[in-house]
């Protein structure tokens, strides 16, 4: 929060190798010895674990810097080599540099000329602002061409070419003769300075000798930890156990040369340092086996502790644990704002925000601390105070027993960290965290219970549902922090969204249906009713109301109910959802109520339901976020959802499989029609079992056949599902939630009271199994509908046992798409979001990355946010027209030609578009069908 | 555009956008209206089949020149770029 005490700033950082002088200089110790403890449990002097190294345990000091633990930072210490090893990290460097210079003189084996025109291409390079990925292409191409000389064209010397032998070993090619690490390392010592420039190597910060070892640094021991488990042994740190294996091989090596044992003993002893050395530093290593641990677990060395997902980059630099959140189960609570989030009392009391203490909030603030952490009576819920943070940064932790007195102490320049009240800005996060909308700021109201409460219409921003989801949330901890949550990311400025121009957040399920029994057919409701629907909405203007003639009552119609939350001057006119899509339309008269006609804010016919108001397609929902602003936008879905949930509670509603129940005739109607379609595949088999059946163009027999028989099943399941959608009829709660777009769809309902359908296995109808036939129930080389996967029977009326495994055939096709597709993605979106996370939008229009260059001269080429575009266009002329000429735009403009193919069949196709990869699950088996349906 | 002696003109081909070389002091009143250093450009390689062409009809292109790039855009009808040569 406060920038304190900064001495120094970090200017810039740079990498390169550490000279082995360098290692000895800084090392607080010589390594000697394998041995860590002695019998005493006290460290040994030149061991692995020498308290010049650090200290891990309490009450001990650090003997090169005297602090304690935690205070210590931990100091290195070294190895000698007692023969130079390879770093296996920088192998590739290596053979680069052994390739393109001279075995003899050591010179870049290009002729001057080449080498200066390398030079002033590099130099010309980074004026022209190349990157280092530009600046290490090129010094690679300049190696390239210096290797594969025969002969220096400096000290004529012939040159032998040099093989990698993974991971560590160099051979000459021609008599197999092994490159020692010493050799190596000689080789390295002879290339000149003013070379290694040209080779993208900087001589002053990285010797290329380096890259061999003859000292090697032993971490801190804080960096390496030894654990004492519960029985009192020593566990100690897998880097450490592998010290200890280089430190042995190393003395025996030694002890060996300096006795003057055979060459091979010392060669082997050698090669095992090397083995040491590179699983010390890479145990993944390819080309050698994993340095074990005694349990056979893998060791988990330098290159493991940073690498991965669970390495110290992302899981401990780019992620980290967090203060001041929360995480709890969440549910749903109607009548919150769409703005607000409801936070249990336990929750509140842990979270706090600091609250700054100055003259004008001091005696406030001393009455808040004098609460303590934990005020009494616990109801009504009023903040407390943790901790209260002195002016020269001192944090006292305020009880209950010391509550008064800190807050006597309290003075202006004291910081307080205070419990949540309601109204604070908060975070709300849900995890996984595909795009902007997965974190947005909400206000917090204090509830009793046990779990984080928010309106359903947040749910498919978060992508959230109650069965269990858990859910984040972060409290703010400065002014600025809040100020830009409150203008960027609190939910109502998120109601458009950029994916697609239009409303992510709006009603949903109930309160379509809601809507549907409010406005549809225009109802009629009594005082009473009409105050129950009303009364939640709080401060309202209530209309006139009409008299009916026949018994004097006043009552108020429905659709002047809804006009109620529109605002005053709104005017739009679209076509619903249950929209039959006629030939002719009736406009205003339409025989459905679907022609919705709003003017001045007063809504003269029409259904509201999913088009009107509904999440991803109100029309209604969209214009009021564009033209009104995002608080009137907000304001409108907490009245409509309260509203329409009001008008459902009125009429009541529920479903249940009674809904699918189609009468007798009907029934039968359904099985004369699927049995022709089968009698007709029969035929169709027939004439191609005689061969009458005529080729289509472009495809073989085979493939007509197929594509005849899915033709004629995909029809019988329409038909069937239209047979079943006449009998359903609108007065159908099923129908009518797939009508008005709540929940489900018409397929879904003919599935369940017509006919399954036909199932697919990639767009095929099944066709493996058994030789030439699906199950052992069927004739080898039967191609009829039912030894193929067309199921006839309903879902309610019950899958046969062949059927029924066609089925699951099918549905496991579903599952396995679903969860390829997830993990594909997945990491798609990381690797997209790993190329894009840096670029940002400049004040001058520009999008630039880190370094200033430019990614695109104008944002999207035209400059335009794609959240306030209408559904990814700049300008909605169509609207614009209809602003200015009126109804007479409407005419002109044939604004209700637009959305053709409301069918059914249709319908889903379009609804797929907006759901995508959301709702994946539910919507994996229709996709499938549909392939299978062949439309 | 006239360019012979390549093999083929890879600006006529339909989804290429037209490429234009600039003179000196074109791209340096592009630079100081854009307030640009030229390293900040976006680059393209010498050896852009692009370049190549223009090169038939200019001559050679050193590195440092600043071609500019129009393209047919989806959101902004017409888009203009630049892209500074680079070796390659």
């Amino acid at each position: 929060m406060t920038v304190r005490g900064i001495t120094k700033r970090i200017g810039s950082i740079k990498f390169s190798c550490v000279s082995p002088e360098e290692i000895r200089k800084m090392s607080a110790t010589k390594v000697i010895t394998a041995d860590t403890y002695d019998e005493e449990g006290y460290p040994i002097e030149m061991g692995l674990m020498d308290p010049h190294m650090g200290v891990i345990e309490p009450g001990l000091r650090c003997k090169t810097c005297g602090c304690k633990v935690d205070e210590c930072p931990g100091h290195f210490g070294h190895i000698d080599l007692a023969l130079p090893v390879i770093h296996v990290g920088f192998i590739k460097d290596i053979k680069m540099l052994l390739e393109s210079t001279c075995c003899k003189c050591g010179r870049l084996m290009l002729s001057e000329d080449q080498i200066q025109a390398r030079r002033e291409s590099m130099e010309r390079m980074e004026e022209l602002g190349g990157g280092t990925i530009e600046v290490k292409n090129f010094s690679k191409e300049t190696a390239k061409d210096a290797s594969g000389k025969g002969v220096c064209p400096y000290c004529g010397a012939e040159q032998i070419k040099i093989k990698l032998d993974k991971p560590t070993t160099f051979r000459e090619i021609e008599d197999n003769h092994k490159l020692t690490p010493k050799e190596v390392r000689e080789r390295l010592e002879r290339i000149p300075d003013e070379d290694l420039v040209t080779l993208g190597i900087e001589p002053s910060t990285c010797r290329p000798e380096w890259m061999v070892l003859t000292a090697l640094a032993v971490p801190p021991v804080t960096v390496r930890p030894s654990i004492t488990l519960d029985s009192g042994d020593r566990s100690e740190d897998d880097l450490t156990h592998k010290l200890v294996d280089v430190l042995r091989i190393n003395q025996r090596l030694r002890e060996n040369r300096d006795a003057g044992a055979p060459q091979l003993i010392v060669e082997d002893l050698w090669e095992l340092l090397q083995y040491h050395v590179t699983t010390y530093f890479d145990n993944q290593t390819s080309g050698i086996p994993p340095a074990r641990h005694r349990s056979g677990r893998p060791l988990k060395t330098l290159a493991q502790r940073l690498k991965g997902k669970e390495g110290r980059f992302r899981s401990n630099l780019s992620g980290k644990r967090v203060n001041f959140s929360a995480r709890t189960v969440i549910s749903p609570d109607p009548l919150l704002s769409i703005n607000e989030v409801g936070v249990p009392v336990i929750a509140a009391r842990e979270l706090t925000v600091p609250v700054h203490v100055n003259e004008h909030n001091i005696e406030k603030i001393r009455e808040m601390v004098a609460r303590g952490p934990t005020p009494v009576p616990e109801r009504p819920y009023v903040p407390g105070v943790n901790y209260v943070i002195r002016s020269d940064g001192r944090r006292i932790r305020v009880t209950d027993r010391n509550a008064a007195d800190v807050a006597e102490g309290i003075d202006i320049d004291y910081t307080v960290e205070r419990q949540l009240v309601d109204g604070d800005v908060v975070l709300f996060n849900r995890q996984p965290s595909l795009h902007r909308m997965s974190m947005m700021a909400h206000r917090v109201r204090i509830m009793e219970g046990r779990t984080f409460r928010f309106n359903l219409t947040d749910c498919p921003p978060y992508n959230a549902d109650f069965d269990g989801d858990e859910m984040n949330l972060h409290v703010l901890q400065s002014d600025e922090a809040r100020a830009e949550a409150r203008i960027l990311m609190q939910v109502q400025e998120n109601i458009l969204s950029p994916r697609y121009g239009g409303p992510i957040i709006g009603a949903i399920h109930d309160h379509i249906t809601g809507a549907y029994f409010l406005t549809h057919n225009n109802p009629r409701f009594d005082r009473f009713q009409a105050m129950n629907i009303l009364f939640k909405l709080g401060d309202i203007e209530v209309p006139e109301p009409y008299i009916d003639e026949a018994t004097g009552e006043p009552y108020w119609t429905g659709k002047q109910l809804f006009s109620i939350i529109l605002p005053k001057d709104f005017r739009t006119t679209f076509k619903a959802n249950i929209c039959q899509n006629c030939k002719v339309c009736q406009k205003e008269n339409c025989e459905y109520d679907a022609y919705v006609k709003i003017r001045d804010g007063q809504l003269l016919c029409g259904t509201i339901d999913v088009k009107g108001i509904g999440n991803s397609k109100g029309k209604i929902l969209d214009r009021i976020a564009r033209d009104y602003g995002s608080a009137r936008a907000a304001q409108f879905i907490n009245q409509v959802t309260r509203l329409v949930l009001g008008a459902l509670m009125n009429h009541g509603f529920s479903t249940g499989i009674g809904d699918e129940d189609i009468p007798e005739e009907a029934a039968l109607q359904i099985r004369n029609n699927t049995q022709d379609c089968i009698d007709k595949v029969t035929e169709l088999v027939e004439s191609y079992q005689d061969g009458t059946l005529e080729q289509m163009p472009g495809r073989s027999l085979r493939e007509t056949l197929e594509v005849s028989v899915m033709g004629v099943l995909g029809n019988a399941r329409d038909e069937a599902g239209k047979i079943a959608g006449k009998h359903l009829g609108m007065n159908n709660p099923a129908v009518i939630m797939a009508k008005a777009g709540a929940r489900g769809s018409m397929l879904n309902l003919s599935q369940m009271a017509g006919c399954v359908g036909q199932q697919a296995v990639r767009g095929e109808r099944l066709s493996r199994g058994y030789w030439n036939r699906t199950l052992p129930h069927f004739e080898k080389g039967d191609l009829g509908a039912y030894a193929r996967g067309f199921c006839s029977n309903s879902y309610k009326s019950g899958l046969s046992p062949t059927e029924f495994f066609f089925h699951a055939m099918g549905g496991r096709e579903g599952l396995v798409d679903t969860a390829v597709r997830t993990s594909r993605s997945g990491y798609m979106q990381r690797r997209l979001v790993s190329a894009l996370e840096d670029l940002k939008l400049t004040s001058d229009g520009t999008v630039r990355n880190t370094i200033g260059t430019v990614v695109q001269f104008k944002y999207g080429e035209d400059g335009v946010d794609p959240a306030r575009t209408v559904r990814g266009k700049a300008i909605d002329l169509d609207d614009l027209f209809a602003e200015v000429l009126g109804d007479q735009a409407d005419e002109l403009l044939h604004i209700d030609t637009k959305d053709v193919g409301g069918d059914y069949g249709s319908l889903e196709k379009d609804e797929m578009e907006y759901i995508e990869d959301e709702e994946s699950e539910e919507y994996d088996d229709l996709d499938m069908d549909f392939d299978g349906g062949g439309e | 555009m006239a360019a012979e002696n390549i093999s083929f003109n890879v600006l006529k081909h339909v989804l290429v956008p037209e490429h234009h070389l600039l003179s000196e002091d074109e791209a340096k009143e592009v630079l100081s209206r854009k307030n640009m250093t030229p390293d900040q450009l976006p680059k393209i390689r010498k050896s852009d089949p692009g370049i190549k062409v223009l090169e038939s009809i200019h001559g050679p292109i050193d590195e440092g020149r600043v071609v500019k790039i129009v393209r047919k855009s989806e959101t902004a009808e017409e888009f203009v770029a630049y892209r500074l040569v680079i070796r390659g």
